[in-house]
């Protein structure tokens, strides 16, 4: 068991033999990920990476079976790209695609919701399941497979927790980089829910950022629904207020969204926050009793 | 990105939301100038930064004869204001926007935001206009009407006629002006791929208009490509030097005021960095996010930006190479201290892709200055120690 993906998910490239596109999906075959097509409009019959190439969206889908899409669409066309995977059926899509503008994002995820298609991202790392399927850009070989779910903002913070985490013996289940910017697909609360219901995972480590308000709501969710041990650490408590730190979300202004007033709803709901994310492997250990 | 207050009423302008007129002037004989054309008998002299609380700061003032404009651009234009959005060095004021004064009844709030749980654009209206939104939301919050708009069916009637009801808006005629003024603040958001429009005052005059007596708008910078009518607006003497000079580099950096220079891939990592040293006893002196495609001439860049920051007593560099191979940022470290002149001490830590052979190359390399830290928490303790001249 796992969360989204698996070693029998089906997923095709949007985006497919662009520079990263091609690149990021030979990683990804290499780790084992089951790549069955890819999207590049005007590129029909084309034979890419050994995976046959689509003009669009549905022609992939009903030649291959996929249900999920990891999207490399440039940032000026990812919102139609986005929109085009959801009325193709497609249950999931991984958008990695950094830059997107946000209204677009906007629009492509009410039409995705209207059409019941999940979303990771954008500007994010994807998603992993260790030693299964890697969907994205995170380096493979340093998820290896165990019982702690992770979810983070960040991407390089991933990687930092994720190598922690089994560094202290115990392995990741699946981990998703939910990206940090203004509108993002799945967030804390969904991906709490399916770790929770994962028989596989055991503990949960969710990495957030200054900016917004996602981490307050899922400090009252846990507080309802998760009963398993969470670790949490919140990226930004030295930055000065009102300056954007890279990420498009992390932007405080006035007293919302510190890093502080984040740390204290979720310690006030039992869960272990740590001050700094070098703190995660031992937090993880303490948790796990 | 931010605009100034006047470019932000020519686009107003542009999409029939109402403004007073004024002339835009960079010298206090051209401010006079405009004074003249607009034909008074008041005006209202303002200086242009990007920052909030002008007013208050002394930046806005109102002149009743062309002598007075003369006296007030002068001391205005080249000042350095102060305001409690600018920081207490303030900011140099190089624009004056010269406008017609008002006939000002009362005064209103109006914004447009993205509201990110509701993922849709969220309109913020107050009968408390003139004031710090922040302080009537913390005092008074039932003075803030909300109103979100699904993008997917746009500014509707109903939408205008929450907003007319809850600021008390009884003339009919004002109903009418208020709902087309409203509905032309939306096409302004949604057109022109908007982050904020914040209007305050939103006035009522004496004979019952509705007019922007401000206007501020910043905008999302991922859809500036498309936007080459508001990304010409940009004005690069509000930015900061140092962070544009990165920037031209691929590098994200803000400076901070502590001790020790940082360089990191990723934002989120390049945070907890920060948070890392503060948490061990240092100081961070800079926020670096090297990006994803980091290599040698990077690398340079970043060691020269942080060291021109002359309290930079230590480097700490931490990545975690993903896709960026380690062994690629250890070469990079070693051609950089060939470039530039790193003269303290410099913490290395490079886990994941290829780190062992980076580990090897740094060793291999000889370089004076270089510590290798083992992991984040062992290699922000050395920055530290070594910040204070311990070994």
């Amino acid at each position: 068991m796992s969360i989204l993906v698996n070693k029998d998910t089906k997923v095709i490239v949007q985006g497919f033999t662009g520079k990263e596109g091609t690149f990021h999906a030979e990683q990804c075959l290499a780790y084992g990920t089951q790549i069955v097509g890819g999207v590049t409009p005007g590129k029909a019959g084309q034979t890419h990476l050994d995976q046959p190439v689509f003009n669009t969206v549905k022609d992939a889908v009903k030649a291959t079976g996929a249900t999920v899409s990891m999207v490399f669409v440039p940032p000026a066309f990812v919102g139609d790209a986005v929109m085009e995977a959801a009325e193709a059926g497609i249950e999931l899509a991984v958008i990695i695609t950094e830059g997107a503008p946000v209204k677009d994002m906007q629009m492509a995820k009410a039409h995705a919701t209207k059409h019941g298609m999940m979303t990771i991202g954008p500007n994010c790392p994807g998603v992993i399941t260790a030693e299964e399927c890697k969907i994205g850009i995170m380096p493979g070989m340093i998820f290896k497979k165990g019982k702690v779910g992770l979810i983070s903002k960040s991407g390089t913070l991933t990687y930092e927790g994720a190598n922690q985490v089994c560094k202290a013996g115990y392995g990741i289940s699946t981990a998703v980089g939910i990206g940090g910017d203004p509108i993002i697909g799945l967030s804390y609360k969904q991906l709490l829910q399916m770790f929770q219901d994962d028989a596989e995972t055991e503990a949960i480590v969710m990495i957030g950022e200054i900016g917004g308000d996602l981490e307050i709501q899922a400090a009252a969710y846990i507080k309802e629904n998760i009963t398993k041990p969470v670790v949490a650490f919140i990226a930004g408590q030295t930055a000065p207020p009102g300056k954007t730190m890279g990420h498009a979300g992390a932007i405080i202004s006035g007293s919302a969204g510190t890093a502080k007033e984040k740390m204290d709803a979720l310690s006030a709901v039992g869960v272990e926050v740590v001050v700094s994310p070098a703190e995660i492997g031992k937090a993880v250990t303490k948790v796990m009793g | 990105m931010n605009i100034h207050e006047y470019q932000a009423k020519q686009v107003f302008a542009k999409y029939g939301v109402p403004t007073p007129k004024g002339i835009i002037a960079e010298t206090v004989d051209q401010a006079v100038e405009n004074a003249k054309e607009l034909g008074g008998p008041v005006w209202v002299v303002k200086a242009q930064i990007h920052a909030g609380g002008r007013g208050l700061g002394g930046g806005v003032k109102l002149a009743k004869s062309l002598d007075e404009v003369r006296e007030l651009a002068d001391e205005i234009l080249g000042m350095q204001l102060v305001t409690h959005q600018t920081g207490p060095e303030g900011k140099k004021v190089n624009k004056v926007y010269i406008e017609d004064g008002a006939d000002i009844k009362d005064e209103f709030y109006l914004s447009v935001v993205l509201d990110r749980a509701a993922e849709m654009p969220i309109f913020m209206a107050s009968t408390e206009g003139g004031m710090d939104i922040e302080t009537v939301a913390e005092k008074t919050p039932e003075k803030i009407i909300k109103i979100e708009v699904d993008p997917a069916i746009g500014f509707q009637g109903f939408h205008a006629r929450e907003l007319i009801f809850g600021l008390g808006i009884t003339d009919k005629e004002e109903q009418k002006k208020l709902m087309k003024f409203a509905a032309a603040v939306y096409e302004v958001y949604m057109d022109t791929d908007a982050e904020m429009i914040e209007i305050n005052p939103l006035v009522r005059t004496g004979s019952g208009d509705f007019i922007a007596l401000d206007g501020k708008m910043g905008f999302d910078n991922s859809a500036l490509g498309r936007q080459k009518f508001i990304a010409e607006m940009r004005d690069i003497t509000e930015e900061d030097a140092d962070e544009m000079e990165a920037a031209k580099y691929g590098l994200s950096y803000v400076a901070l005021d502590g001790e020790i220079g940082c360089m990191v891939n990723g934002a989120g990592l390049a945070m907890g960095t920060m948070d890392t040293i503060n948490y061990m006893g240092g100081t961070p002196a800079n926020f670096l996010d090297v990006g994803g495609s980091a290599n040698a001439e990077t690398v340079a860049k970043g060691f020269e930006i942080i060291l021109k920051n002359p309290n930079v007593k230590a480097i700490f560099v931490n990545i975690f190479g993903g896709i960026v191979r380690c062994d690629r940022i250890a070469n990079g470290i070693i051609e950089a201290t060939k470039i530039t002149d790193v003269n303290v001490p410099v913490i290395v830590r490079l886990d994941g892709t290829n780190a062992p052979e980076a580990s090897e190359i740094l060793k291999n390399a000889n370089i004076a200055n270089l510590i290798v830290g083992d992991d984040l928490g062992d290699g922000a303790a050395k920055a530290v120690a070594a910040a204070k001249g311990e070994k």
